[in-house]
């Protein structure tokens, strides 16, 4: 008879815990990647024609830690973040490689020469072919791999000069060790 | 001013809750019977001032008070009058107005029905209502208090969250709160059994009509929920497996055992410890919802505000609640028990197997929503459990539940024939054969279309046994009476319908699964997407404007072998206030069938929509399997049992109730 209080109990201290958790800034929204410590899926992106550095494949996130962010000219919440990604390039932090999801060569090269162009290589995937192997759910998201190529973060929404002080660069730094 | 009036009304129903909720029960103890006769009175007053507060607060609604700050943050001038009346709901803390309002008037149905019931029984099931009252007002008016005025007052309103703005919504919330509040009765009885002492053929009979509306309301409020999701959404689907509605489901599944176990109690005494726990679970998993969706721990679509705050006072009052009543089971429970043992071939050892298979269900879909925030706690990582889990471990436990529905009303009580009930299912079992072969026949016999034919052989298994039943109860010796069909008393029909409709849900589940089509492409005028026989062509799109809304509208024709069968106009609205898109779904349905086609973005050029076209087998079977169980509920409820006293009942009824031999 006692069997069902103790149960009711067990649950209320989990809920206790979950909700301290939440307060304490825990967000369950965030499900981190299922890629995370994979290596970075394969792909080969075309390039967008005229830009000096060439498309993205897998082989060019190799040697160094970097970023891949993934955008779009459609997307509102990329020109949020887009000053602070300008901001981590011209003071040469990492290395930022962009894909250019779901867009038209133009509109993202006209994108880029009127806001910026902070990336080393861009990729351009009209088709979602490499969104979907990256598990994305929205623009934009960014990616932190490691010299091996292999993804060890993904941050969900824009980046923050917050999120790079508090996440991003204390984990690029122990990449680098 | 009105407003102040109705703050100061539910202050006032904080102070009767307190009444309410301590001298009828000190009353009972000491057997006091002037303390007692307090109960009725505070009931009715608290219905009253609950009530007033919350027509005050529809008031500001109406008349767009925006300094009021609830009013302020969910509505707006330019709405339709039906969605400032619902934006009352619309909220938190509305809501919970409307929670409190519901839960008072319950109680006052209590004192105002409850006429023949032993006085002590009667004050405690009214003190105990009273302390959930003085729990929930104390809620609402320390952390969620929607009175609070708002200076200076804003010239316009924020506007209600356009997905809301729906007349599927609009009834959705008063609906479910009608179920998960009306299982507080239910609650309450059991909490005043315990403490009486005493179980009995009688208490279920007091407790049965309350579950049973509760049931039937909570019945409709997820079908509504679910129509809602399924036309709105557009995403053609009508279940998910979200957290949020499997808060409201798993109360279902207890609630039907609970219905189901009284009945038990009621004829032969036994279960009856058992019954008392299912109603004390039955309404904490209606807390437990409230509380998830309101405290933010858990992900949902469809989830209010998440305010943290909120919730650890909510997760008190879960404590309180359902520890409070748990700890007064474990201590009485082994008091009221007795009469236990039965055979397992029986009418109640059926009904036993049912109430194992519900909560076992109830159990699998609790676990797997609060999985992930137990992998959170205890930090096993991050996931979120999906639809493959439920469809996986529910459907296994709803085969055998369906298989025995059809049986068990044919067996017995006390000592069943099982063979009888076979030989008179045989019918039925061919039917059954039959509505597999059929299936495989017509669609093919690839492993999709078996498993169809497997749900559509359960549905036809549970239609014909229900038929049979009915008939065997019917016919005498003489052949099928008039006279027999008419004095047949009303809960057995009640339980016919609620059983078919049970079935017809299961073609619902079964065709949509099975044979849904779901197209996608991007069409320029002339272009057309082929479903199911049908040719749905894309003509037009143009700017429409509703009251609060600019929207694309879609215009496509739909025919079938060359010939016009009609025209969809969906549509993507964009609402201004606040801004956001809403998808219009536009539904052709045939009644047994929908054609449901969604318009999506334009391309670059504005001459190409993204046109989702889905072919919807047997999903209206859904709405009729729900509306057929609330009618069923109704019905029952409306059985001549529920209005005469027990006495005469006990005479009168028993004989009738049999199942002919």
């Amino acid at each position: 008879m006692v069997i069902p209080l103790i149960i009711v109990a067990a649950l209320l201290a989990v809920f206790g815990k979950r909700l301290a958790d939440v307060s304490g800034g825990d967000d369950p929204r965030v499900v981190p990647t299922v890629l995370l410590n994979t290596p970075f899926p394969a792909m080969d992106l075309a390039a967008l024609p005229g830009r000096e550095f060439g498309g993205l494949s897998t082989a060019d996130l190799k040697g160094q830690v970097s970023l891949v962010n993934v955008w779009g000219s459609w997307c509102v919440a990329c020109m949020v973040e887009h000053p602070t990604l300008v901001a981590l390039n011209r003071e040469k932090l990492v290395p930022i490689h962009g894909i250019a999801w779901r867009d038209k060569p133009e509109a993202s090269l006209a994108w880029l020469a009127k806001n910026g162009d902070p990336y080393a290589r861009v990729g351009q995937d009209p088709r979602s072919s490499a969104a979907i192997a990256l598990g994305v759910t929205g623009a934009p998201e960014t990616f932190v791999v490691d010299a091996e190529g292999v993804i060890r973060y993904k941050h969900i929404g824009p980046i923050t000069p917050e999120v790079w002080k508090t996440k991003l660069a204390p984990l690029i730094a122990q990449l680098r060790k | 001013m009105l407003i102040e009036l109705g703050h100061f009304a539910l202050a006032l129903a904080l102070l009767v809750a307190v009444v309410q909720g301590t001298l009828p029960l000190i009353g009972a103890h000491r057997r006091n019977t002037a303390w007692m006769a307090v109960a009725e009175p505070a009931a009715i007053v608290q219905a009253l001032l609950c009530g007033f507060a919350f027509a005050t607060l529809m008031h500001a609604y109406i008349v767009s008070d925006f300094s009021v700050i609830g009013v302020a943050n969910n509505s707006h001038t330019a709405k339709p009058l039906l969605y400032k009346i619902t934006g009352v709901w619309g909220n938190h803390e509305g809501s919970m107005v409307l929670w409190i309002t519901v839960l008072s008037l319950f109680g006052a149905a209590v004192a105002l029905f409850g006429t023949n019931l032993p006085r002590s029984l009667k004050a405690r099931t009214l003190g105990i209502q009273g302390l959930i009252g003085l729990g929930f007002l104390a809620f609402i008016l320390f952390t969620s208090n929607p009175f609070l005025r708002l200076n200076p007052a804003p010239a316009q309103g924020n506007g209600l969250n356009p997905l809301l703005q729906d007349p599927g919504l609009a009834f959705h919330p008063p609906m479910l709160y009608l179920g998960y509040v009306g299982f507080s009765v239910a609650f309450s009885f059991a909490a005043a059994a315990l403490l009486e002492g005493r179980v009995d053929s009688a208490w279920a009979r007091w407790v049965r009509p309350w579950t049973l509306a509760a049931w039937m309301f909570l019945t409709l409020g997820i079908g509504l929920g679910s129509w809602w999701a399924y036309y709105e959404l557009g995403w053609g689907g009508w279940w998910f497996w979200d957290p949020v509605e499997n808060a409201s489901f798993i109360p279902w599944l207890t609630g039907t055992a609970l219905l189901h176990s009284a009945i038990v109690v009621e004829r032969r005494e036994a279960l009856k410890s058992w019954t008392i726990l299912l109603a004390i679970v039955t309404f904490s998993l209606s807390l437990l919802g409230t509380f998830l969706v309101r405290s933010g721990i858990l992900t949902s679509v469809h989830a209010f505000a998440a305010d943290p705050a909120r919730g650890v006072f909510v997760l008190i009052l879960l404590a309180i609640a359902i520890g409070g009543s748990l700890t007064l089971y474990a201590v009485r429970a082994p008091a009221v028990d007795g009469g236990g043992v039965f055979s397992p071939i029986s009418r109640e050892g059926g009904l036993l197997i049912n109430n194992l298979l519900l909560t076992t269900a109830a159990t699998t879909v609790l676990l797997g929503t609060l999985y992930p925030l137990i992998a959170d706690a205890f930090e096993l990582g991050k996931l979120s459990v999906g639809a493959p889990y439920f469809n996986a471990v529910f459907v296994p436990l709803m085969v055998p539940l369906v298989i025995l529905t059809g049986i068990g009303p044919l067996l017995a009580w006390k000592r069943g024939d099982l063979n009888g009930a076979f030989q008179r299912l045989k019918a039925a079992a061919a039917i059954a054969v039959l509505a597999l072969l059929a299936t495989v026949v017509l669609n093919g016999g690839d492993i999709v279309n078996i498993a169809a034919g497997g749900g559509m052989a359960l549905a036809a298994w549970l239609i014909a046994a229900a038929l049979t039943e009915w008939l065997y109860r019917v016919r005498g010796t003489d052949g099928i009476s008039w006279q027999r069909i008419v004095n047949l008393p009303r809960s057995a029909y009640g339980m016919t319908l609620a059983h078919i409709g049970m079935a017809v849900l299961i073609i619902g589940v079964t065709g949509s699964t099975a044979w849904k089509e779901e197209h996608i492409e991007s069409l320029k005028p002339g272009e057309y997407i082929e479903a199911a026989g049908y040719r749905v062509t894309f003509v037009t799109a143009k700017e429409v404007r509703g009251p609060n809304y600019v929207a694309l509208q879609g215009e496509y024709t739909v025919t079938r072998n060359g010939e016009l069968v009609t025209t969809l106009r969906p549509e993507k609205r964009n609402f201004s206030q606040p801004v956001q898109q809403t998808t219009e779904a536009a539904i052709h349905t045939t009644g047994l069938a929908d054609l449901y086609t969604v318009i999506g973005d334009a391309d670059a050029a504005n001459t190409a929509f993204v046109t989702r076209v889905f072919y919807e087998p047997f999903v209206p079977c859904l709405w009729y399997g729900v509306l057929l169980m609330g009618l069923g509920g109704l019905v029952s409820l409306s059985d001549r049992r529920h209005r005469i006293g027990a006495a005469r009942r006990i005479a009168a009824g028993s004989a009738a109730l049999q199942p002919a031999e």
